[in-house]
């Protein structure tokens, strides 16, 4: 039976939290109610992209968007939309709204200057169901390599395409896959590295959610590639609907026949097994990851041997990322030169970004290389909330750096952003506005680096304390002259001598904010003094005179007695005896009461 | 998956089934379904004009309802879009009309112009 319509009930692990699964089963039952179930299909999809506004629904064919939809909503809806053919606006996305008239959803700003490549499926399709992946092209291109090409031109068409590693590093995917290919010991493997890590950063997740099937067809016609039968997804514990959207995934290829001996009655098999990782960060290094999937402790190795020469089980293995997969089966479709059209001269295709922070639109995005920040943050991420200034946006998560206000308008690509001193990283975009303190932050990400550091090698297991403490110091207002050259000295060494990735970009964070906002640093050291009005050592609270009316409150709730004064006079915080507890901030009636 | 036809054959099943998600470039029938449409009859005339279409495997036309036009005495109202023609809005639909609507109209292009709204009187 043909339905007419369909109900797109987003199911990614965002809008799952804000209970999308009862707006769900709310759209099934009143639609069962109004005697439109035979007209009216509800499907649970992958991630849209527009997380801050889940739970998200998307009403086909119109392609109406519904935003934070509570399930108390859904009668509503199905009363006015579906029986009645009426949107309801007042849950429709506002962004959707022009000129009175409801868009549908791809002509919001948030998705007309997007590109979507790798997320071709996500929101679109079931991905517990493999015929809707098929449906729109799956495993095609998996028949095209099997029947229509051989490995080497697999290969070479990979590398014309100019397709480089999606994970961080960049490397040039073809040329991995023609190392792997070169080596003549057997058996090989092929890895898929789903341990995604940066605070921030949700692409691979969202992938796997959404179209699980674009990951297996592209490890798939990776191995054809180099003449593996085997891979492994690494992927974390923590990432549970991704499991089980994989597992099922798996399953289903099995079952069709998409997986394991003879495929498409070519003589080619393969498989692929799933590896849970535990949530170690440095798990994501590809030396630490194979250990991993052999259940060795999760430590790195040094380089050389490459993975490509001796990997899994000693044997010639590729790793590739879960976005770097995604792009795999449109390049082999559509062709090289297609994908290659599309971005900059050295960065092609598009990248998906994990857009958070202090941003309007939080969400996931995939935008042509090239696009600049300004575009992101200010059109498709509709710009910084409370009318605040944006600062810098930090790309790369710990391993990255901070880009200020000077560069919003370069085109974001690998080697523009290594050039300011950041790094592409996986695709986490950290958005900070006025109110964010660069060396707090900087900090922040430190100690992140500072907890997942495997110990293994010296300056990645020592350097880094010393590096954190050293900031400790500077935002409890200890900070003395010399401590900004002595964090340079000490970064460049870790930066050259550590074993793996994880060590070699920790500081990072660091340099690049000493690079854009020395005066920051140099606030918090020489003149003890937050500028941005978070460190909570650096404030000093003051009583506004004018605005005091000597209540005395405040020194009443001052739990060391620091507020004096007498009726009719303002009253003074005495600075030696303050705890900066902030009390006298919150008691205050009038607002008299500032921090700076 | 023994061969490339029955990938092929699983593509293009489900495809019909999920077009509408993606390509909504063709023709769009829309029934008036507000009070007065579905008082009138609306509800059985879409559900023929969709048994119609799954009969004869037509995927790429859309079935979407529509709010009342004010002509509530000329209920069922039927519109029919064909890219770069004329909207064509038949009145006093029932059944019947809805599945010639679609053989004649939207699959062999030819409007029944007797039963459009200009040759009402």
């Amino acid at each position: 039976m043909l339905y007419r319509s369909h109900i797109m009930v987003c199911g990614g692990t965002g809008c799952t939290s804000s209970d999308s699964d009862k707006v769900a089963e709310r759209f099934t039952e009143e639609i069962k109610k109004a005697g439109l179930n035979k007209e009216v299909l509800v499907v649970r999809t992958g991630c849209f992209g527009l997380c801050e506004l889940g739970p998200v629904v998307v009403v086909y064919p119109e392609g109406i968007f519904y935003s934070r939809v509570k399930p108390e909503y859904v009668p509503e809806i199905v009363e006015e939309h579906l029986l009645k053919g009426r949107p309801v606006k007042k849950y429709v996305y506002g962004e959707s709204i022009e000129e009175k008239a409801i868009k549908p959803l791809e002509e919001t700003p948030f998705f007309r200057k997007q590109r979507r490549i790798a997320l071709r499926n996500c929101g679109i399709i079931n991905p517990e169901d493999i015929r809707e992946a098929i449906a729109f092209d799956g495993y095609k291109a998996l028949a095209k390599v099997l029947t229509q090409m051989t490995p080497e031109e697999v290969i070479e068409e990979v590398k014309k395409s100019g397709l480089r590693g999606r994970g961080g590093g960049g490397f040039p995917t073809g040329v991995k896959w023609e190392f792997a290919y070169k080596q003549k010991e057997t058996p090989k493997y092929v890895v898929c590295n789903a341990d995604e890590g940066d605070p921030g950063a949700f692409m691979d997740r969202s992938i796997l959610e959404g179209d699980p099937h674009s990951v297996l067809e592209a490890m798939e016609i990776a191995g054809y590639a180099i003449g593996a039968n085997h891979g492994y997804i690494y992927v974390r514990a923590e990432y549970p609907l991704a499991v089980k959207r994989l597992k099922i995934a798996i399953e289903q290829a099995r079952e069709y026949g998409l997986l394991g001996k003879n495929i498409f009655g070519t003589g080619f098999d393969f498989d692929i097994e799933i590896r849970l990782g535990a949530g170690a960060f440095v798990c994501g290094e590809e030396t630490a990851l194979l250990n991993s999937v052999m259940g060795r402790r999760g430590e790195p190795r040094p380089r050389p041997p490459f993975p490509a020469v001796k990997g899994v089980w000693d044997k010639p293995t590729i790793i590739n990322n879960v976005e770097t997969f995604a792009n795999i089966p449109p390049i082999i479709l559509n062709g090289a030169e297609w994908f290659s059209s599309i971005g900059t001269e050295k960065s092609k295709g598009t990248k998906v970004f994990a857009l958070t922070g202090k941003v309007n639109n939080t969400g996931l995005i995939e935008v042509p290389m090239g696009t600049t920040l300004r575009e992101i943050i200010y059109e498709i991420g509709g710009g910084i909330p409370n009318g605040k200034k944006f600062k810098a946006a930090q790309t790369g998560g710990p391993s990255g750096g901070c880009i200020p206000a000077e560069h919003l308008d370069i085109p974001i690509d690998y080697d523009s952003l290594i050039n300011i001193g950041s790094m592409m990283g996986s695709g986490g975009l950290i958005v900070m506005d006025e109110d964010t303190c660069m060396v707090n932050m900087a900090k922040f990400f430190l100690e992140f680096t500072v907890d997942e550091s495997c110990g293994k090698c010296a300056p990645c297991r020592i350097g880094t304390k010393r590096m954190l403490e050293i900031l400790d110091k500077i935002t409890s207002g200890k900070g003395e002259e010399g401590d900004i050259e002595k964090l340079e000295k000490l970064a460049k060494t870790i930066k050259a001598t550590a074993l793996c990735g994880l060590g070699q970009t920790a500081p990072n964070p660091v340099l690049s904010t000493i690079r854009y906002f020395r005066d920051e640093y140099e606030a918090h050291i020489k003149e003890k003094r937050c500028p941005a009005g978070v460190c909570q050592a650096l404030l000093r609270f003051y009583i506004d005179p004018e605005k005091c009316k000597a209540c005395g409150i405040c020194a009443k709730n001052c739990p060391v007695n620091a507020i004096s004064g007498k009726p009719k006079t303002p009253y003074v915080i005495d600075q030696d005896i303050c705890i900066k507890c902030g009390t006298c901030i919150e008691k205050c009636p009038f607002g008299a009461i500032y921090k700076k | 998956m023994k061969s490339i036809e029955e990938l092929e054959r699983i593509r293009k099943e489900t495809l019909e089934k999920i077009n509408l998600r993606k390509d909504r470039t063709g023709i769009r029938i829309a029934v008036g379904m507000a009070t007065c449409g579905i008082a009138a009859g609306a509800r059985p005339v879409m559900m023929a004009i969709l048994d119609e279409l799954s009969k004869r495997n037509v995927t790429d036309v859309i079935v979407t309802e529509t709010g009342c036009i004010g002509m509530c005495k000329l209920e069922p109202i039927v519109d029919v879009y064909v890219p770069g023609q004329e909207k064509v809005t038949y009145v006093k639909v029932d059944e019947k009309k809805a599945r010639q609507i679609v053989v004649e109209h939207v699959i062999n292009g030819h409007p029944i112009r007797e039963w459009t709204i200009e040759n009402y009187e």
